[in-house]
C-alpha cells in the first residue's frame, strides 16, 4: 500500500524509469526488492533439496565420502572461496558507486565482479577437467580405487579402499551441486554483463539503481551457497 | 457378479476385525457429520432464501463458536489418531514365535520360501490360527504385499527387508495383490493366500518333493562362499563369531549399538563396511552382485538358526521351531 | 466514473478490444489478457486429461484388460495424473482467476511484475509442449508419482521429457506465486489494509507461499531423476548404494503442499460467492484468513502420510499421522464458517451459488475421508486402493473443479462482458454434481474391498461398482462440455453485462465489464470493510438489466 494519488501525478512525469503500473518510485523499488527476496527464498528450497540428499548420504557413507572428498583440491577450493568473497565486495562497491552517482566507478566494479566470476568458473572448469581425467565423473567411465581416510598409516596389506559405488554417489552429488551452482553463476555473470552495458549507457543514477541492488542480492546468495558447499564438500572429515 | 454382496471384504485375520471396528466408527462419525452439514446447509438455504422485505442480518463472527468447533473436532480426531495408532503398533510388532516366510518380489511375481525350503510362486499357504511373519525384499522395483482380507499391506523395497505379520482366523483362499505400481504387469502380479487347517497345512508342508530347509541351504552357502573361514564358531577368527548373535544388540566400532536383525545381517553381507563390530577390522569383502536375494534369505536364515532369542529350540524337518523352549 | 475512453470504432475501450492481432496478445503484459491466454491453455489440457480419464473408465468397464494393452493403460493413468495436476489443477485458479482478479480486487493497475507474468505463461507453454511431445512420442508410464527405481532404472519411455516439462510448469508456478506475494504486499490501493482484503486474495497469498517454497523441492527431485537416467547415477538405486525412499520424501515434500495449492484458491472463490449470494459478510473473517495461512503452514509438515507403508519407522508414522489430523482442523473451520455465513442471509440460487453448495458438500465428504487416511490402522488397508482415488477426486474434482466452475460463472460477466445463459448454467451444475457422485462414490467401496489403484484388470467381483463409476464419468463429461459450449456461445450472443450484475462487494465490480486495460480510471481509495453487504442492496432479479451508469 502507498499513500496518495497526488504523488502519482507528480512523479509520473519525472522519472522515465517509473513503470506505468506503479504509483511511486518507492513502491516500484520496494516491489522489486521484495520480489528478489522471494526469489531467493525459493532458491534456498531448490538447493536445499540437494543439500538434504547430500547430508543423508554423507551420514550413511561417512568414510567413503571422506575418501572422495580428499580427491578434491582444497587449495583450488579455498582460492575460489576467496575469489567469490572478493566478488561480493566488488558488488557492494558497485552498489555504492551507483548510490553516489559515479558512473565509471560503477561500470568498473561491475566488470570486476564479472572478471572474478569468470575466474571462479575457470578454476571450476579446471577442477572438473581433472575429475574427468581421473575417471571420477559418474557414469559409464567412472572408476575409483582410492583409500579410505587415514589408511596410509596402516601397513600396506591392511589398508582399506573406499567402496566405489559410494564414492560415485559422492561425485554424483558433487557435480549436481557444484554444477547447479555454476549454472547460477553463469546466469549471474550474464546478468552483470547486461547491467554493465546499461550502466555504461548511463541508465543508473542515485535515484534509480534498483537493478544493481537486486542483482547484488542475487550474487550474494550465489556466494553464500558456495560458502556452504565448500566446507560440506571439501573440508569435512578429510582426516580421521 | 453377485456372488456375495460386493460391499465388504472378507474378514480372515485377527487384525481385520480391529481395522473394521475403527473403520465403522469413522464411517459413523463421518456419516453423522455429513448428514448434519448437508441438513443444516439445506435448512439454511431454504429458511433464509431471499424474501421480499427481509434483509440479511450481518453477523461478524463468534470467538466462542470458532474455538468450540475447533476443539471438539480435534478431540474427536485425537480418538481416531489414538485408535489407529494402537492398531498400527500391533501391526508393526510381530510376535516372537511367528512362523517366518521369506518373500522375494520381482516384476511380476511373488516368490515365497518357507523355512523348510518349500517354495511357492504367487501362492502362499499358511496355517490358520498361527502367527506368520513375512520377511520381504524386492529384486528390482518397489512392490507392495497386500491382502485385503487381512487388512494389511507393506511395501516391498529393493535393497532391504520389510516385514508384515498376521494371524489368519478363517480357512479359505484370499486375494493377494501387488499394490505399488511396478510396471507393465502390475495388475497381473496377483496371487492367492491359502489358509489351511493345521492338519491340512502339515500335510501340504511335507507333501511334494523333499525340500532342504532354508537354514541348511544357508549353511551350505556359508561354506561355499568362504564365510566360514573368517566367521569361525570354534575359535576367534578374523570376523565375529555368529553363534548367538541374531536378535541381540551389537556394539559397533563407532560407538553405536544396533540390533542384529534381518536387515543387519543382509547389510553385513552386501555392505560390510557400513557397520564394523567393535574390536574388528573392516576387512570383510562385499558380496554385492554375487548372491541373489534368495541366497541372501538362506544366509540370513542360517545365521538366525545359529542362535538368538529364538534359538535353543529344536527345528523340525519343515524348519519350523517348536513352540516351547526345551531345557 | 470518468468518461470512458473510446476505440476507433466508437466502442468503449476495454482490455479485449485494446489492440488487435496475435502480437498484441502474445506480447501482452496486461494481466487480464495473460489470464485469458492461460484460460485457453489450461482448458486445452483439461480436455486432454479428461480424454485420458474417459479411456481409463472405458477400460475398467470389464474385469479383463481388453480395451488397451497394459503398457498403454499405464501411460493413460500416468499422463491423466500429470496433465491434470501440473497443467490444469495447479495453474487453473491462480493463473486464470487470480491473475485476472487480484489487481482489480486490491485496486492496482496490474501485478507487480507484468513481464514476469508473461514469462510465466511462456514457461507454462514450453512445459506443455514438452508434455505434448511426451504424449505423441509414445507416452510415459511412471505413474504421476515417478517412484524410483522404476522411473530411473526400469522404464524405456520418455521419462526425461515428461520430467522436464513438469519442471517448466513448476517454474511457471513459482513465478506466479512470487508475483502474487509482491503484488499483495506492495500494490494495494490506499485504504486497502490487510484486514479489508477479500478472502480470495488471502487465499492466493497463502497459495503463493506454498508455490514459492514447495515447488523448488519437486523441481530438484525431478532434476535428480533426469540426471540419474541420463548419466546412470545411483542416487536412488539400491544396487549402487542409493535409497528409493529419498525420492519419495523429496517428491511428497512438494506434492502434499501441492494439493493445498490446488484447493486454497478454490476456497477463496467459495468465500466470495457465498457472501454475495447470501448478501452477507463472511462469518469469522479473521478465522477464515488465519485458517488459510494455517493450512498452508501445517500442510508442509504432513508429507510422509503418503508413506505410512513405504518403510518409514513407526515413530515417524505416528508423528505424521498426528500432524495430518492437525491440518484438518482449519479446513473444518472453513466449512462451518461458510455454513454460518448463510445463516440469516438472503439466499438466491444462481449458478455460482449452486457450485458453491456443491463444493461445501463434496469437500466435506472428501475432507472427512481424509480423516480415515490419517488414521494409521485404516490407511494400511486402503493405501494405494480406490479409496485413495475417491478421496482425492472428491477434493480435487468435487471441490476444486466445482469451485473453479463456480468462479468462472461468477466472474464471467466481468471477464467477457457477457452474461452466460442462467438456465443452462444451472442444468450443467446439476449434471456435474450427479455425474461426479456417481463416478466417485462407488470407488470408496471398491477401495475398502481391496481393489488396488493403477490396475488394468481386476477380479470380477469388482465389476458392478466399476460399471457404475464409468456411467457416472460419461454424465460428468457432458456436464463439463456444456459450459464450454455456452461460454463460447455467450461471447457472441450473450446479453451484455453491466459492471456489477450481482451487486457484489469488491473493487473488481467497480469497473466496467470488461474492464479497461489499466483497470481503474482513478486509483480507488478504500474506506469500507470487505464484504460490506450491509451497505448494498439486493441481488438484481435479472442481472443483465441492471442500470449502467457509465456513458455508452
Amino acid at each position: 500500500m502507498h499513500t496518495s494519488q497526488a504523488a502519482v501525478d507528480e512523479h509520473a512525469h519525472e522519472n522515465p524509469a517509473l513503470l506505468h503500473h506503479f504509483a511511486t518510485e518507492e513502491q516500484q523499488k520496494n516491489a522489486a526488492s521484495l520480489g528478489m527476496w522471494v526469489f531467493l527464498a525459493q532458491e534456498v528450497m531448490f538447493f536445499g533439496g540437494m543439500f538434504c540428499a547430500y547430508l543423508v548420504y554423507r551420514y550413511k557413507y561417512f568414510a567413503d565420502f571422506g575418501s572422495a572428498s580428499q580427491q578434491l583440491d582444497i587449495r583450488l577450493g579455498a582460492i575460489n572461496t576467496v575469489v567469490l568473497i572478493c566478488s561480493s565486495l566488488t558488488v557492494v562497491l558497485a552498489v555504492r558507486a551507483a548510490q553516489i552517482g559515479k558512473r565509471m566507478a560503477l561500470v568498473f566494479w561491475l566488470v570486476a565482479t564479472i572478471f572474478l566470476g569468470l575466474v571462479f568458473l575457470g578454476i571450476k572448469a579446471d577442477e572438473y577437467a581433472e575429475k574427468f581425467e581421473k575417471h571420477h565423473v559418474p557414469g559409464a567411465s567412472f572408476s575409483y580405487h582410492e583409500l579410505l581416510p587415514s589408511q596410509e598409516k596402516l601397513p600396506e596389506a591392511e589398508r582399506q579402499y573406499a567402496d566405489p559405488h559410494h564414492a560415485e554417489m559422492y561425485f554424483s552429488l558433487y557435480f549436481a551441486m557444484t554444477g547447479m551452482h555454476a549454472l547460477h553463476m553463469i546466469i549471474g555473470v550474464g546478468l552483470f554483463g547486461f547491467l554493465a552495458y546499461k550502466a555504461w549507457r548511463g541508465k543508473y543514477t542515485p535515484d534509480y539503481y534498483t537493478p544493481i541492488e537486486n542483482a547484488g542480492l542475487y550474487w550474494h546468495f550465489v556466494d553464500i551457497v558456495w560458502i556452504y558447499l565448500f566446507p560440506l564438500l571439501y573440508l569435512i572429515d578429510r582426516h580421521r | 457378479m453377485f456372488g456375495h454382496l460386493p460391499l465388504w471384504p472378507e474378514n480372515a485375520s485377527t487384525n481385520a476385525g480391529n481395522v473394521d471396528a475403527l473403520y465403522i466408527f469413522l464411517l459413523l462419525v463421518s456419516g453423522i457429520m455429513t448428514v448434519l452439514i448437508f441438513a443444516v446447509l439445506t435448512a439454511f438455504a431454504v429458511r433464509f432464501r431471499k424474501q421480499k422485505g427481509q434483509r440479511a442480518v450481518q453477523i461478524e463472527g463468534s470467538h466462542h463458536l470458532e474455538i468450540t468447533w475447533s476443539i471438539i473436532p480435534f478431540c474427536v480426531m485425537l480418538m481416531f489418531f489414538v485408535w489407529g495408532a494402537v492398531i498400527f503398533f500391533q501391526e508393526r510388532t510381530p510376535p516372537q514365535d511367528a512362523t517366518e516366510v521369506y518373500t522375494v518380489a520381482k516384476q511380476w511375481m511373488w516368490k515365497f520360501e518357507h523355512k523348510g525350503g518349500q517354495r511357492e510362486i504367487n501362492e502362499l499357504h499358511v496355517p490358520v490360527g498361527r502367527d506368520v511373519k513375512m520377511i520381504m525384499t524386492s529384486q528390482d522395483v518397489i512392490h507392495s504385499f497386500f491382502v485385503p482380507a487381512f487388512r494389511l499391506k507393506q511395501d516391498v523395497v529393493p535393497g532391504r527387508y520389510t516385514t508384515l505379520w498376521f494371524r489368519a482366523t478363517k480357512a479359505g483362499t484370499y486375494h493377494l495383490f501387488c499394490s505399488q505400481y511396478c510396471g507393465t504387469q502390475h495388475s497381473g502380479m496377483v496371487g492367492w493366500v491359502t489358509v489351511m487347517e493345521p492338519r491340512d497345512y502339515e500335510a501340504w508342508m511335507s507333501g511334494g518333493a523333499a525340500n532342504q530347509p532354508l537354514a541348511v541351504t544357508g549353511e551350505k552357502l556359508f561354506t561355499e562362499l568362504g564365510c566360514v573361514t573368517c566367521h569361525r564358531s570354534d575359535t576367534q577368527g578374523r570376523g565375529p563369531n555368529l553363534v548367538g548373535v541374531f536378535g541381540k544388540p551389537v556394539l559397533l566400532e563407532d560407538g553405536r549399538t544396533v540390533i542384529a536383525d534381518e536387515n543387519y545381517v543382509r547389510e553385513s553381507i552386501l555392505e560390510p563396511a557400513a557397520k564394523i563390530v567393535k574390536g574388528f577390522k573392516p576387512v570383510m569383502p562385499t558380496f554385492q552382485g554375487q548372491v541373489s536375494d534368495e541366497q541372501l534369505n538362506a544366509l540370513v536364515e542360517y545365521v538366525k538358526s545359529l542362535g538368538g532369542p529364538q534359538s535353543g529350540r529344536p527345528v523340525n524337518a519343515n524348519g519350523v521351531a517348536a513352540a516351547t523352549p526345551q531345557p | 466514473m470518468a468518461t470512458a475512453v473510446r476505440t476507433d470504432t466508437g466502442e468503449r475501450e476495454n482490455y479485449l478490444n485494446a489492440g488487435h492481432g496475435p502480437k498484441s496478445w502474445l506480447l501482452t503484459v496486461d494481466h487480464k489478457r495473460i489470464a485469458l491466454l492461460y484460460l485457453i491453455s489450461i482448458t486445452f489440457f483439461f480436455f486432454i486429461g479428461g480424454f485420458f480419464a474417459l479411456l481409463i473408465r472405458l477400460e475398467l468397464l470389464t474385469p479383463a484388460g481388453d480395451l488397451v494393452q497394459s503398457d498403454t493403460y499405464n501411460k493413460l493413468f500416468t499422463m491423466h495424473g500429470q496433465v491434470m495436476v501440473f497443467f490444469f489443477l495447479v495453474p487453473a485458479v491462480p493463473a486464470v482467476l487470480g491473475n485476472f482478479l487480484i489487481p482489480l480486487m486490491i485496486g492496482a493497475k496490474d501485478l507487480a511484475f507484468p513481464r514476469i507474468n508473461l514469462l510465466s505463461w511462456y514457461l507454462f507453454i514450453i512445459g506443455g509442449l514438452l508434455m505434448i511431445f511426451t504424449i505423441l512420442s509414445g507416452g510415459v508410464d511412471t505413474g504421476w508419482t515417478f517412484y524410483t527405481p522404476l522411473s530411473t532404472e526400469f522404464l524405456k519411455t520418455n521419462v526425461v521429457s515428461a520430467a522436464i516439462g513438469i519442471f517448466f510448469a513448476g517454474f511457471s508456478s513459482i513465478l506466479t506465486g512470487l508475483n502474487f506475494i509482491v503484488t499483495i504486499h506492495r500494490m494495494r490501493a490506499p485504504g486497502m489494509t490487510w484486514n479489508r482484503l477479500p478472502l480470495f486474495v488471502w487465499a492466493h497469498y497463502a497459495t503463493s507461499i506454498i508455490q514459492v517454497l514447495g515447488t523448488p523441492v519437486v523441481a530438484i527431485a525431478l532434476v535428480l531423476v533426469v540426471l540419474e537416467r541420463l548419466f546412470h547415477l545411483g542416487i536412488f538405486n539400491p544396487l549402487l548404494g542409493g535409497d528409493p525412499l529419498l525420492f519419495q520424501h523429496l517428491f511428497w515434500f512438494y506434492s502434499h503442499p501441492a494439493v493445498y495449492i490446488m484447493i486454497l484458491p478454490g476456497m477463496g472463490i467459495i468465500s466470495e460467492i457465498v457472501c454475495c449470494f447470501s448478501r452477507k459478510r463472511i462469518f469469522g473473517y479473521k478465522a477464515m484468513a488465519l485458517a488459510l495461512l494455517g493450512i498452508a503452514v501445517i500442510g508442509f509438515l504432513v508429507w510422509a502420510h503418503h508413506m505410512f507403508v513405504a518403510g518409514i519407522s513407526v515413530y515417524a508414522a505416528l508423528v505424521f499421522s498426528l500432524l495430518s489430523y492437525l491440518v484438518a482442523v482449519p479446513s473444518a473451520i472453513k466449512v462451518f464458517n461458510w455454513t454460518a455465513t448463510i445463516y440469516k442471509g438472503s439466499v438466491t440460487y444462481q449458478t455460482p451459488m449452486l457450485y458453491a453448495f456443491g463444493f461445501v458438500g463434496l469437500f466435506t465428504i472428501g475432507g472427512l475421508t481424509g480423516l480415515f487416511l490419517a488414521s494409521l490402522g485404516v490407511d494400511v488397508h486402503v493405501h494405494d486402493t480406490y479409496f485413495i482415488i475417491a478421496h482425492f477426486h472428491y477434493i480435487m474434482v468435487g471441490g476444486m473443479v466445482m469451485a473453479y466452475l463456480g468462479g468462472m460463472h461468477f466472474w464471467w460477466p466481468k471477464i467477457s462482458g457477457r452474461m452466460y445463459p442462467e438456465g443452462w448454467g444451472k442444468l450443467a451444475a446439476l449434471i456435474v454434481f450427479i455425474g461426479f457422485n456417481l463416478t466417485f462414490f462407488p470407488q470408496f467401496i471398491l477401495g475398502y474391498m481391496g481393489m488396488p489403484r493403477r490396475y488394468h484388470s481386476y477380479p470380477p467381483e469388482f465389476q458392478i461398482l466399476n460399471v457404475l463409476s464409468t456411467a457416472g464419468a460419461t454424465v460428468l463429461a457432458v456436464g463439463y462440455l456444456l459450459p464450454m459450449v455456452y461460454f463460447m456461445w455467450s461471447m457472441r450472443y450473450g446479453k451484455p453485462a453491466p459492471p456489477n450484475p450481482w451487486n457484489a462487494a469488491g473493487l473488481e465490480w467497480q469497473t466496467p465489464s470488461p474492464p479497461p486495460t489499466f483497470n481503474f480510471d482513478e486509483e480507488p481509495v478504500v474506506t469500507w470493510e470487505a464484504y460490506n453487504y450491509d451497505e448494498m442492496g439486493e441481488i438484481p432479479e435479472k442481472p443483465e438489466n441492471v442500470e449502467v451508469p457509465v456513458a455508452h
